[in-house]
């Protein structure tokens, strides 16, 4: 525990530095996701071209990924941008699925009878079909929170700043506690992120809790497909 | 552009292949593909008895939900270099980063596998007959199939990207020519060894996609109606939920 209380800043440092990288591709791929998945779910033919894109994208190791990354759109090696983009995609990946799944598991007897009672479509998908899918999206993001804050420790092979760096540092100089301190902020900070997700999905979905038990089938299978 | 052009003729020489090269790209694919094997046969051996065990009586789900979910946020390199300063360089402290790895994603495929399966098919078992263990082998295991293999086909990915981090404390895989070219600023090298993992990894998941829907027993294929995989209430509460939120509790 010496190291980690004599290292306090640069730890601090790596830590917030962590947690910026990680904010931005939470965000993006959850706005990007929704229209993607609205497409996927809206056009049967677009819906397999669109699931089997981002189930190859996912298969592509992060490592490669963001090493590739920079030659394609052109960055440094060691530029937060790739990471910011690559773990986008990866996010982007999990969640077009997640929103197309969670889009098809609203009762078809709900979208009629708001389209019967006078929604407009554009209506019809914010104030129904998007808060229904609520519940299943929530559980997608989950899973991206926490894999994403897991994965922006990959960027410390390349030389990124984040708490990967504890990792290639604490290996090239053999400081155990400085490894171990890494993982249990990454772990930490992961759990801390997904809790603030459930409460803001209590808060901005108060009904969920008694009504989700159905679309629960359709979290669980998304995060074990996952 | 240029520098992928290198990379590709690079993996398309012959030479680069066979035994006289530096690093032979034969033989670190095949080092790659065995390290990938090796870390999921331990770890479907011990994650799979485990998963059945849970999915069938339902004992334990608690606590494979909560390992199944909180190791998503295990960072691997962090998981690897711990290993590697305690055991030292080589083989073994990978390999058994990536048991660790690979085990909730095969656990979860097992137990979800398991209770995927409609409660009124077991308990129709139950009636005619059959032993606990002939409900296990006969019904929820063929039945539970697509799901169990979607457990291995997640594990293996993750084992095969995790893979690339076995050079980085001194064993073999493709990831050699990624720290070769890290290490010596030489792109061409390093976009090798990521041009041939993510050929292999995109490679293993055509293979489980097709693995995946040969094994959906023929009797569930013509029972199955385009609306199927709607969420419907065939099972009670206390068995549907997601591993995630229930984790959390």
């Amino acid at each position: 525990m010496n190291w980690v209380v004599e290292n306090a800043s640069f730890v601090a440092d790596s830590a917030l530095a962590h947690l910026q990288l990680s904010i931005p591709p939470i965000i993006l791929s959850f706005v990007l996701s929704v229209p993607l998945g609205w497409v996927a779910n809206r056009f049967r033919p677009v819906r397999g071209v669109l699931l089997t894109i981002a189930g190859l994208l996912y298969a592509i190791p992060s490592l490669p990924l963001l090493i590739v990354l920079p030659l394609v759109i052109g960055t440094g090696l060691r530029s937060p941008i790739n990471v910011v983009i690559g773990l986008t995609l990866y996010g982007m990946a999990l969640m077009v699925r997640s929103t197309a799944d969670a889009l098809a598991a609203v009762e078809p007897d709900v979208t009629q009878s708001a389209t019967a009672v006078g929604f407009s479509p554009w209506g019809r998908f914010w104030r129904v079909e998007f808060p229904l899918a609520g519940p299943v999206l929530l559980a997608g993001m989950r899973v991206v929170v926490v894999s994403t804050v897991s994965l922006v420790t990959v960027g410390g092979v390349l030389g990124v700043n984040g708490l990967g760096l504890l990792f290639t540092d604490g290996l090239q100089r053999a400081i155990i506690p400085e490894i171990v301190a890494g993982i249990v902020l990454v772990v930490v900070m992961a759990l801390v992120l997904d809790a603030l997700l459930v409460l803001l999905g209590r808060a901005l979905m108060p009904w969920s809790r008694a009504t989700a038990i159905p679309s629960r089938r359709a979290a669980r299978k998304a995060l074990v497909t996952a | 552009m240029n520098f992928f052009a290198q990379a590709l003729s690079f993996i398309l020489t012959p030479a680069n292949w066979g035994a006289t090269a530096a690093n032979p790209i034969g033989e670190k694919l095949v080092e790659h593909l065995w390290y990938t094997l090796l870390a999921l046969v331990i770890a479907a051996v011990i994650a799979i008895p485990v998963g059945f065990a849970i999915g069938h009586t339902g004992r334990g789900r608690s606590a494979a939900v909560l390992v199944s979910g909180g190791a998503r946020a295990l960072p691997t390199l962090g998981v690897i270099t711990l290993l590697a300063v305690l055991l030292g360089i080589g083989l073994r402290a990978p390999l058994i980063a990536f048991v660790i790895l690979a085990i909730p994603s095969i656990l979860a495929g097992a137990y979800a596998g398991l209770e995927s399966v409609d409660r009124k098919t077991i308990d129709a078992a139950r009636a005619m007959g059959m032993t606990e263990w002939q409900i296990l082998t006969q019904v929820e295991v063929p039945l539970g199939l697509p799901l169990i293999i979607g457990g291995l086909r997640s594990a293996t990915l993750q084992i095969v990207a995790t893979a690339t981090l076995a050079n980085y404390v001194g064993a073999g895989g493709l990831g050699i020519f990624i720290f070769l070219g890290l290490g010596t600023n030489d792109i061409v090298t390093t976009l090798v060894g990521a041009i041939l993992v993510i050929a292999l990894a995109i490679a293993l998941e055509i293979v489980y996609s097709i693995i995946q829907r040969l094994v959906v027993p023929a009797g569930v294929r013509a029972g199955q109606r385009p609306q199927n995989d709607r969420p419907g209430a065939t099972r009670t509460r206390s068995v549907v939920g997601s591993p995630l939120q229930e984790g959390s509790k």
